[in-house]
């Protein structure tokens, strides 16, 4: 188990990344998500051991790391663009971290031919690194990291270099090679898609900070804070004041004279916050939790009247842009729609009189400048968060 | 080209042409073929100064490389305003002439020079220490001379060197021994080399170094030809010192240069 216990690293007066507590588990697929410059290279330089942490802790199975040099941790980095040697073959750089050990000649030749034989580069073995493809300098690089066997698996934006299609295909590759070794790897990425598709869990980081750590449903699903709610996927938000407080729902303004109407998630896993009458926030709402309708929906929904801007067809989902008729809700909405048997019948055109609808139970509701208190103690989740 | 063929292709033809002519009774040339020239260029005696110009060359270049290494290691990694104030340092010997710059150098370590004034003044050493004319003086000429020249084309290896391979390095185990020679110097090699080049080969035929600052005791093959040129007036046997000279560092290089292209080779191969 790897354990961060508020670490911390200044460059001058600027503090890259500002008291990080993290835990994360053995043979556990972990990303560290932000937008450039949130401190997540910063911290992963830090557990790499390049980078020496200005103040805490970074301690691997009980031992503390942060001060020993790269190779004395059991961790081992591929870069962001490979660093491979390009004055040695595939063989020479798989083997390089192994000979530098005075690892036996015989036992260098079995490993390098096995970690090659991982990534499937075998074939390629007495090839220049420097005639191979992008995909193919990432796997080189994986076998290079792999083969000294650490414990732990550094990823700095690996798929980054590489194009649409290879990163699509690296991506599942470095999932199912995860799957397999059961190891962990910590991979850094700025690509909140690629993060959601492959973590176990996920920390999202901005400014220095660790905004929330959980699976990526959590983290999709129920943002802790605004950064989280907004830098994840798309959002919808439409800001009012709290009209009315009960334990099992919030009516707030928002769409003139009707009120919204805000109720805990059917799994418990976002309980109602605790706000005030005359409160002003922020309901969250994601694109593909909102319906278009001919007709006004039953009673419990919320919903919105507007008009229809954009139609953006894309084959399997239909994307909308409606513009609210009530001048208090914010101009537009986004609003991603499932092509399914039904609703690819039904055809909407730019310019028609909809209503916009959802559920009160997949609303997010969150302060002007931040999350909102919580008036009753989290349920257990599926996974501890670390925090 | 027009420029190459009349400032260099045609006046090596005419010290070609005038390797194999007879010397003239009074300095001038006799145009008779004879390959006399060559032999006596074989004796012994002139042997032995080139094998003492291709020490001094060697040493020169090692030298300035094992020097020059570093330097060119800071520059490259120096900070940008940092950086453009070194390389102008480094350039700015040059906007003197040589042979002046030499002569300071002979000045500054004069018996009774400034370093031998400081030296005194504070106690260094108790008698002035003669340096003049000695193997260290041309050598220091020699060195600072040369310096920019190995400096230069390894600051542009270095500069173009990726520093994340050094990060990877470390992070597989390699000390900062193994980093430098197994990652750092094989991937600047064409700085090495190019810098040994452009060092050894004018060292070679170095002559005014070693006659200022070692008081012309040790013939040097630049010095050898330049007599024969202006004191022995034997424009024949100068020649064809001279081209056996250029016909050596040519050699020299295509070696160099074959073996350095065949590494190349050898990795496309592999491709």
């Amino acid at each position: 188990m790897l354990k961060l216990h508020g670490v911390r690293k200044a460059f001058g007066n600027f503090e890259a990344v500002r008291s990080v507590d993290l835990e994360i588990q053995d043979g556990e697929f972990f990303s560290i998500l932000g937008p450039s410059g949130c401190g997540k290279t910063t911290l992963l330089r830090l557990l790499g051991g390049f980078e020496q942490p200005t103040s805490g802790e970074i301690i691997l199975n009980d031992h503390r790391i942060d001060s020993l040099p790269p190779h004395l941790r059991q961790c081992n980095t591929v870069f962001q663009r490979y660093a491979l040697f390009p004055h040695l073959s595939v063989q020479q750089n798989v083997a390089f971290g192994l000979q530098m050990k005075k690892t036996p000649q015989d036992e260098i030749a079995t490993r390098v031919n096995a970690a090659l034989d991982l990534v499937q580069m075998l074939g390629l073995a007495t090839r220049s690194v420097t005639t191979l493809s992008g995909g193919q300098q990432q796997r080189v690089a994986l076998a290079r990291a792999l083969v000294n066997r650490p414990k732990v698996l550094l990823l700095d934006e690996p798929l980054s270099a590489l194009d649409l299609k290879l990163r699509q295909q690296m991506k599942m590759e470095l999932l199912s090679l995860q799957r397999r070794l059961k190891q962990t790897f910590i991979f850094v990425t700025h690509d909140q898609e690629e993060a959601l598709e492959v973590s176990d869990r996920i920390a999202v980081m901005n400014e220095g900070i660790v905004e929330q750590v959980g699976t990526p449903q959590e983290i999709y699903e129920y943002p802790k804070t605004l950064f989280v709610a907004r830098f994840i996927g798309s959002m919808n938000t439409i800001v009012g004041d709290v009209r009315e407080a009960r334990a099992d729902a919030i009516t707030m303004s928002g769409c003139g004279k009707r009120s919204l109407t805000i109720k805990p998630s059917r799994d418990g896993m976002r309980p109602l916050p605790e706000v005030s009458v005359g409160l002003k926030v922020q309901l969250m709402v994601r694109p593909e939790k909102l319906k278009v309708l001919k007709s006004a929906p039953d009673a419990n929904q919320n919903y919105v009247e507007g008009t229809i801007k954009e139609v953006l067809y894309k084959g399997s989902q239909t994307q909308f842009l409606v513009t609210a008729k009530d001048a208090a809700t914010p101009a537009q909405l986004h609003v991603w729609q499932t092509n399914s048997a039904v609703t690819a019948k039904r055809s909407f055109c730019i310019d028609d009189k909809v209503f916009v609808a959802w559920s009160p139970e997949d609303c997010i509701l969150m302060g002007m400048n931040g999350a909102l208190p919580q008036n009753q103690p989290q349920m257990p989740l599926l996974q501890s968060t670390g925090t | 080209m027009g420029w190459i063929l009349w400032f260099i292709l045609i006046p090596l033809v005419i010290v070609g042409f005038y390797s194999f002519m007879t010397k003239g009774s009074y300095g001038g040339i006799r145009y008779q073929f004879t390959f006399e020239n060559y032999e006596r260029a074989f004796d012994w005696l002139y042997l032995r100064i080139f094998w003492e110009s291709f020490q001094l060359a060697s040493i020169t270049a090692i030298s300035c490389l094992v020097l020059g290494y570093p330097m060119a290691y800071v520059l490259a990694t120096a900070r940008p305003a940092i950086r453009s104030l070194l390389l102008v340092l480094l350039i700015v010997p040059f906007w003197t002439n040589f042979v002046v710059r030499t002569y300071a150098l002979k000045v500054l370590f004069a018996e009774s020079g400034p370093i031998n004034a400081l030296g005194m003044t504070f106690g260094i050493f108790a008698e002035p220490i003669s340096l003049s004319n000695s193997y260290f003086m041309v050598w220091l000429g020699m060195v600072t001379n040369y310096l920019p020249y190995m400096v230069l084309p390894l600051y542009v290896s270095i500069e173009k060197f990726d520093f994340t391979l050094l990060e990877a390095g470390r992070d597989l185990g390699a000390s900062a021994w193994n980093n430098f020679w197994k990652v750092l110097v094989p991937l600047t090699k064409p700085g090495i080399i190019t810098g040994s080049i452009l060092v050894f080969t004018p060292a070679l035929g170095e002559f005014l170094i070693p006659d200022i600052l070692g008081g012309a005791k040790t013939m040097l093959m630049g010095n050898l030809i330049t007599e024969q040129f202006l004191k022995s007036r034997d424009w024949p046997f100068g020649s064809a010192l001279s081209v056996l000279l250029m016909a050596i560092v040519m050699a020299g290089l295509c070696i160099v240069i074959r073996y350095w292209t065949e590494d190349e080779k050898d990795e496309r191969a592999k491709a």
